[in-house]
């Protein structure tokens, strides 16, 4: 169970990714936050930020099109 | 990084603010220098319009097809309202930020926005037209900043 979750179905590039940053401050360091999408192109785009950023992405998966993230607060 | 901003559509409007939120969001300096048409993207009251006149490429969704239309047509009083409408419903419908919410983001995310003293002076705009939270400057103000990005862009 994450420390949070953001609903970011719908939006499309950039949005999601705007969205979590914002929430993500939201999240005490070593905390989890769950992004849920519809975006097709949040899946490379998570990982990219993730990659930058050093948070790090727990779980990258697809239900039915609808992706989840799950990004542990590390920076 | 910093983007030199020139255009003012509502098409090309995109690419710069897309860039810029999300590379602050993944913790890069961002400077935005607004210079001709791209002025218009500070103005307090936004009112960017798309055309599709000379442009070949722009194919618009319609019943399951593209529609690409005629210059011939393009040109006609009230097409580009026209088109512009029909962009932001697209924009609407698939999600996909407004260009006020971009920019409040960019403000957010405390990207660095410079607005062109010299186009200012050459339309006849005045600061106070603009968006509070914004820089004056010019070139050297831009150059400072472009010799210390990594990535240095012109849209």
């Amino acid at each position: 169970m994450a420390d949070k979750t953001l609903d970011a179905k719908g939006l499309n590039c950039p949005l999601p990714i705007l969205r979590a940053k914002k929430t993500l401050k939201e999240v005490p360091s070593g905390g989890t936050l769950e992004v849920l999408a519809t975006d097709p192109g949040s899946v490379a785009d998570f990982a990219a930020f993730c990659r930058t950023t050093g948070n790090e992405l727990v779980e990258s998966s697809n239900d039915g099109g609808v992706y989840r993230f799950v990004i542990k607060h590390v920076a | 990084m910093s983007i030199i901003v020139t255009k003012g559509s509502l098409d090309w409007a995109y690419p710069p603010l897309i860039l810029g939120t999300t590379a602050a969001a993944m913790g890069v300096d961002v400077t935005l220098f607004f210079t001709f048409y791209g002025l218009e993207i500070l103005k307090k009251k936004l009112d960017l319009q798309v055309t599709a006149l000379g442009n070949a490429a722009m194919k618009m969704p319609l019943m399951g097809m593209h529609m690409a239309m005629p210059n011939i047509v393009n040109m006609l009083p009230g097409v580009d309202s026209g088109a512009t409408v029909m962009m932001k419903n697209l924009i609407k419908k698939k999600g996909v930020a407004s260009i006020e919410e971009l920019r409040t983001a960019a403000i957010e995310s405390d990207v660095r926005m410079i607005a062109c003293q010299m186009t200012l002076d050459l339309f006849e705009y005045k600061k106070s037209d603009l968006i509070d939270g914004i820089e004056i400057g010019g070139a050297a103000t831009y150059m400072e900043n472009a010799l210390k990005s990594d990535i240095n862009l012109f849209i």
